[in-house]
């Protein structure tokens, strides 16, 4: 029964770089309409949990179930994102040389396939949507500018509203906030707060401050492996966890 | 890539701005008489059409072959310059084209007989694989399909093992080779390192006839006009969008959910259906195909075409393949002996100092020229004159009035 409630469900998924096991036999479920944090010491396998995901890097073992128990461990990047998984990496993921517009008519979610791109020019319904993306992300004036002429935030919040656009079932965010000053990070937390109302989402974060702004399960991960998973307050009060993270945070 | 970058996006503004179908028709409509670089096609095509009014039957032939070169660089273009996938096997493609129209004039030219090159290899009848080349429509079919379903084989065994960069540049050279090897060694059916020549005629007229020479130079302006038009409708859709997409980071494309190996695919045989187009046209102008005209070095030069006419940008691939050509030409003609360094060094200096090609060069000359008019139009305002539109092309074309 549990089986059909988790949006995305991981069972034992094991990855093995030539000899160093970076993920190991690690279950994780996520629920539809979750927000779930992933943490844990560099090197922890967070980001190649991810990766896994959407399809970046294959699993050596185990399956990634998703939806209706779809096994999505051996499909491609493309498919799995047509499927609805959506992945922001650290790096803001735009087109520099195109224009913001043609950023997000790209992400739109629509037919991929090269007929539609050719012969289906996006209709006015699509446009309004797109200005409307953008005027959440505030970038509205700057549709025409060249991608790759914002700043980094701007281009973070492209990103975003990029990701909108794309209407994903998952969303697998990777420290969305690194690299931005405070009131880039405040922004940027605003924006996620809207796109995760509509969809599921797995952020893997550093910031401890800004994971306790959210009130969410937290997954802690250490050396491959599932170390703690609860409430913020489950996770400091457990001292393994202090041992190997905040311990060494505190420390 | 600026100047066509930026009008895709002057582009994507006004259908902002547009509302309802009607309005951005009309819109559309009044941008496309309005736009300079319409009349400046307009003008190019003119020339272009009027070409055999001033000029004399040799050179009319070469600036006939010239074209069809540019046919190939538009399709260069779109795979490099758009898509950043440098192709240098596109030689082979040209060849395949050309071979299918040379089989089909050598068959047309024999009355039913044996081609020469096949009864010297001692080929008594016509193998059955060469026997649709006596149909010209199913020859020039096969000049168009062979060269992209080829370019779809290498394509999908590339893309899809993700070879990329100077890997596929190199299995492209492979490509070259393999097939020279090939058309070399199989002589009973290509002719050998002579290649396939000595065409009479084509629908019963004569080739060495001049007036057949002009329609057909006539037909190669259109071809590349058409060609061109297809090209730019190409780049102002969402395919292109991907494609330049691909160009700037694959992988992202990927995880927001397009396959870019099957946009590839799509444009690498497109343009290799070009070049094959462009290898038709040059067999009705020269007369003769051979291995040595589809291999490594004329390959890289066609690279060089789009290179120094400026990559991204259409018509850059177009004056690129038309300047290089002539002056090839030129500098054969005047220095027999030299011509190559001459050829050499021009191709040394764009490179060097012209990053963006001749279009780069245009470019920059003309954000100079509006620099220079927006700081006139601010002296003359400051002086207190009267209103002066905003549009810096105007208050230059007055400047020059004065």
């Amino acid at each position: 029964m549990a089986q059909t409630e988790w949006i995305l469900s991981c069972e034992k998924l094991t990855v093995d770089f030539d000899g160093f096991v970076a993920v190991n036999q690690m279950d994780f479920q996520l629920a539809r309409g979750e927000l779930r944090f992933l943490i844990g010491p560099n090197g922890a396998g967070k980001t190649t949990m991810l990766d896994m995901i959407c399809g970046k890097t294959k699993p050596t073992s185990g399956k990634v179930f998703y939806g209706d128990a779809t096994d999505i461990s051996r499909k491609k990047e493309h498919q799995i994102a047509a499927m609805g998984i959506a992945r922001k990496f650290q790096a803001p993921s735009i087109f520099q040389p195109l224009s913001v517009f043609e950023n997000m008519e790209l992400a739109l979610k629509q037919n991929r396939s090269i007929w539609t791109a050719l012969f289906r020019p996006i209709t006015s319904e699509q446009r309004n949507r797109i200005m409307e993306g953008l005027q959440l992300v505030g970038l509205h004036e700057k549709a025409h500018m060249r991608a790759g002429s914002l700043s980094h935030g701007e281009k973070q919040w492209l990103e975003i509203g990029m990701m909108l656009l794309q209407e994903p079932t998952v969303l697998l965010l990777d420290e969305p906030v690194a690299g931005m000053t405070d009131v880039e990070t405040e922004k940027t937390g605003e924006l996620l707060m809207t796109i995760t109302t509509s969809c599921s989402v797995v952020v893997v974060e550093h910031d401890m401050e800004f994971v306790r702004a959210f009130s969410s399960t937290v997954t802690v991960m250490h050396e491959g492996m599932l170390l703690k998973e609860g409430s913020m307050d489950d996770i400091q009060n457990d001292q393994r966890v202090a041992e190997v993270y905040l311990g060494q945070k505190a420390g | 890539m600026e100047t066509e970058g930026l009008g895709g996006n002057a582009d994507t503004f006004l259908r902002l701005e547009g509302k309802g179908g009607d309005c951005e028709m009309r819109t559309a409509a009044i941008r496309f008489i309005q736009s300079r670089g319409t009349v400046g096609y307009l003008l190019i095509a003119a020339v272009l059409f009027s070409a055999p009014l001033f000029i004399s039957d040799f050179r009319l032939n070469l600036l006939a072959k010239f074209l069809s070169f540019a046919i190939l660089a538009i399709g260069l273009d779109l795979i490099w310059g758009y898509t950043g996938i440098l192709s240098l096997g596109q030689g082979v493609f040209f060849g395949l084209g050309a071979y299918c129209m040379a089989m089909h004039l050598k068959l047309a030219s024999t009355n039913g007989a044996l081609p020469d090159f096949m009864s010297w290899s001692g080929l008594s009848e016509l193998p059955w694989f060469l026997e649709p080349f006596h149909s010209f429509p199913a020859a020039v079919l096969l000049g168009l399909l062979l060269p992209a379903a080829l370019a779809m084989l290498l394509g999908y065994v590339t893309f899809r093992s993700r070879i990329r960069g100077v890997y596929f540049s190199i299995l492209t050279q492979a490509l070259v080779l393999i097939t020279v090897t090939l058309f070399v060694g199989q002589q009973a059916y290509t002719g050998g390192t002579n290649g396939v020549t000595g065409f009479r005629e084509i629908f019963g007229y004569s080739l060495s006839n001049p007036d057949v020479q002009m329609v057909l130079y006539w037909i190669t302006a259109a071809v590349l006009i058409v060609v061109f038009l297809f090209a730019k409708w190409l780049v102002g859709t969402r395919f292109a969008r991907a494609l330049q997409a691909i160009r700037d980071g694959e992988n992202r494309l990927r995880f927001i959910g397009y396959n870019p190996d099957i946009y590839k695919m799509a444009v690498f045989a497109l343009s290799a259906a070009f070049a094959g187009l462009a290898g038709m046209l040059f067999v009705l102008h020269v007369g003769i195909i051979s291995p040595s005209m589809m291999g490594i070095v004329p390959s890289i030069e066609m690279v060089l075409w789009v290179a120094i006419g400026g990559r991204g940008t259409l018509i850059g691939a177009v004056i690129g393949a038309i300047l290089i050509n002539a002056a090839k030409t030129g500098f054969s003609e005047a220095y027999p002996d030299g011509w190559l360094y001459f050829l050499g060094a021009l191709f040394v200096i764009a490179v060097v100092f012209l990053p963006s090609g001749i279009m780069g060069v245009r470019d920059k000359l003309m954000a100079l020229v509006q620099r220079r008019s927006e700081r006139n139009t601010k002296q003359l305002a400051e002086k207190g004159g009267e209103s002066i539109g905003a549009n810096g092309m105007d208050s230059v074309l007055r400047e020059t009035n004065r």
